[in-house]
């Protein structure tokens, strides 16, 4: 009896405890996920929402001809691999630059931090007005050609508007990784280092980075896993445009069912964007990782 | 010493941030000082210091987009997810450490390799699971999407706090005669504040800013429209109306940089204790 009611109030606590967090889990993201498995082969349009008719390969095959996805794709490899190497150059030495005891380091931190607190979709209209008039009127005072590209106008420097405006956002956020990861190297071994006549360039590439690895790794995932995914920036900054020529594949997707309402091939595309992230971001980690030692 | 270690070296590393940090804010600064401006100021010359400060923008914009309700619906969500969250995951935290079972370590890993599906992968299947439970266009409809995507990393935050709490206490609490519950509400949970102010930042800053899930939970319902939403009325892809725009754009940040300045410090650390443990 007694065995019995303890093995009731065990039952009892596991449900009271994980139960909530496994409902809306399993609801919310675990649901969709594995729906995305049927919908991806049928033809639904998210408006008739009975009416998904099983279509086989016929949205692989489409994907497969679909220029507009693979351009997008190339994007976004593109937009990943200059966005990730340009905000973690920066962070870093951010974070070796706020390491020295600069009088204004504090507010320094706080200043490069503060883009990240702001959403991506209102950082995108903050920089659509820099852009757009902000630029302009400074090329108008100064000549200088850079203020007066057309800068959301043309492919090419869309491409680099996104990635300005990315890096500006991320990089304080990873300057903040790094700083703690920096102050964490015990100075002895920096001393020690220097006394064995190492020069800055040795001390950085043989002390500073297998030291702060875990950190490298960490930065490296965030951003790339935040850049293969950017949604919000695109959307207010680019539309995607001109044309579809900066159309990242969050925003493909999003444009394919909510725009064309074509919800089954959005939803095959969606996985084909599962596969993607997560061979990127595993197989990152897995090679950084095995740079990491420990001090 | 320290004044010593104050060199030129030092000094003109010292100007470099500085000026990196004017360049980091001057967006900010354009937008600020337009933002005051009527609307045929700011096409003639964005770059000049207003003449004269038209305030009227803001009460326009503060008509247009109703910001008391907007700010109000963008506070409630917050709240709401982020109270839920904090404490739905710590107990399930707490039961995943305390008790593993093979289900459990099962639901952890579950909830850890969910932190790799995007958003995009899922949202059209979310909105047809959400339109059948009927919880598009509530306040609580929202709320239960941001538990559910709010779950695995705070889970695994808790997860890895409450490993290093000493079972000690709980044992001692248990001998005294207090139940599961009790340990934990009273013993574990004040424990856990560290890890919990991490929590609550991340997803106060990510919730609060969040665009997407709203545009597809609440899209239909205008009363539940949250700032960011409220805000993109102005913007298109050729904005016309820069003057309404900005103001309204200052209004939109006000309140999360307010909440940033305020608590930095903690925000910082927590970010800093996310990312570590992430």
């Amino acid at each position: 009896m007694r065995h019995a009611l303890g093995i009731q109030k065990g039952w009892g606590q596991q449900i009271v405890f994980l139960g909530p967090c496994l409902i809306f889990f399993l609801t919310i993201v675990i649901t969709p996920f594995v729906l995305g498995f049927y919908y991806s082969s049928t033809n639904w349009n998210g408006l008739d929402l009975d009416k998904a008719v099983w279509t086989g390969s016929a949205n692989w095959s489409r994907i497969l001809h679909d220029e507009n996805f693979w351009n997008s794709l190339y994007f976004t490899l593109r937009f990943t691999v200059v966005s990730v190497v340009i905000a973690n150059i920066l962070a870093l030495l951010l974070a070796f630059v706020l390491m020295a005891s600069l009088k204004t380091k504090k507010v320094l931190r706080t200043v490069f931090f503060m883009p990240n607190v702001i959403g991506g979709i209102l950082l995108g209209y903050i920089w659509q007005f820099i852009f757009t008039k902000g630029f302009a009127t400074i090329g108008d005072l100064t000549n200088i050609p850079f203020f007066t590209l057309p800068w959301l106008g043309t492919p090419n420097t869309g491409f680099w508007g996104l990635i300005i405006v990315f890096v500006w956002q991320t990089a304080g956020y990873m300057m903040v990784i790094y700083i703690a990861s920096l102050a964490g190297i015990p100075k002895d071994l920096i001393e020690a280092a220097k006394i064995d006549g190492a020069r800055p360039y040795q001390l950085f590439k043989s002390v500073y980075v297998p030291l702060i690895m875990p950190a490298i790794t960490i930065c490296l995932f965030l951003t790339t896993s935040n850049a293969f995914k950017m949604f919000d920036l695109n959307l207010s900054l680019t539309k995607g445009g001109p044309g579809t020529s900066t159309q990242s594949l969050a925003y493909n997707i999003y444009s394919e069912a909510l725009i064309n309402n074509r919800y089954g091939l959005g939803t095959a595309k969606a996985l084909l964007f599962f596969a993607a992230v997560s061979i990127i971001t595993v197989t990152q980690v897995i090679i950084t990782k095995r740079k990491e030692v420990s001090a | 010493m320290k004044v010593s270690t104050y060199k030129s070296n030092t000094f003109i590393l010292e100007i470099f941030a500085v000026l990196l940090a004017v360049l980091f804010l001057a967006p900010f600064y354009l937008v600020l000082t337009n933002s005051v401006k009527t609307l045929k100021e700011i096409l003639l010359d964005a770059a000049s210091f207003p003449q004269l400060f038209h305030w009227s923008n803001y009460s326009d914009v503060w008509k247009v987009i109703d910001f008391p309700q907007a700010f109000m619906n963008s506070l409630q969500i917050t709240a709401f997810s982020v109270v839920f969250i904090v404490l739905f995951s710590s107990m399930a935290a707490y039961q995943i450490v305390r008790r593993p079972s093979k289900f459990n370590s099962f639901v952890f890993l579950l909830l850890i390799s969910a932190m790799i599906i995007p958003f995009q992968s899922l949202m059209l299947q979310l909105v047809r699971v959400t339109s059948l439970l009927e919880l598009r266009g509530e306040l609580y409809g929202i709320v239960a999407c941001y538990l559910g995507f709010g779950m695995p990393l705070s889970v695994f935050l808790f997860h890895g706090f409450i490993k290093t709490v000493p079972l000690e206490l709980e044992e001692a609490a248990r001998v005294d005669g207090s139940n599961p519950y009790g340990v934990f509400f009273r013993i574990v949970f004040p424990l856990l504040m560290p890890i919990m102010v991490t929590v609550v930042i991340l997803n106060t800053l990510w919730i609060w800013n969040d665009y997407l899930l709203p545009v597809l939970i609440i899209g239909g319902n205008k009363d539940l429209t949250t700032l960011p939403l409220a805000v993109t009325k102005f913007f298109g892809q050729y904005t016309k109306k820069w003057d309404l725009a900005l103001a309204g754009l200052i209004m939109a940040i006000t309140p999360i940089l307010l909440f940033f300045l305020i608590l930095q410090k903690y925000i910082v650390e927590g970010v800093t204790a996310g990312s570590v443990k992430g």
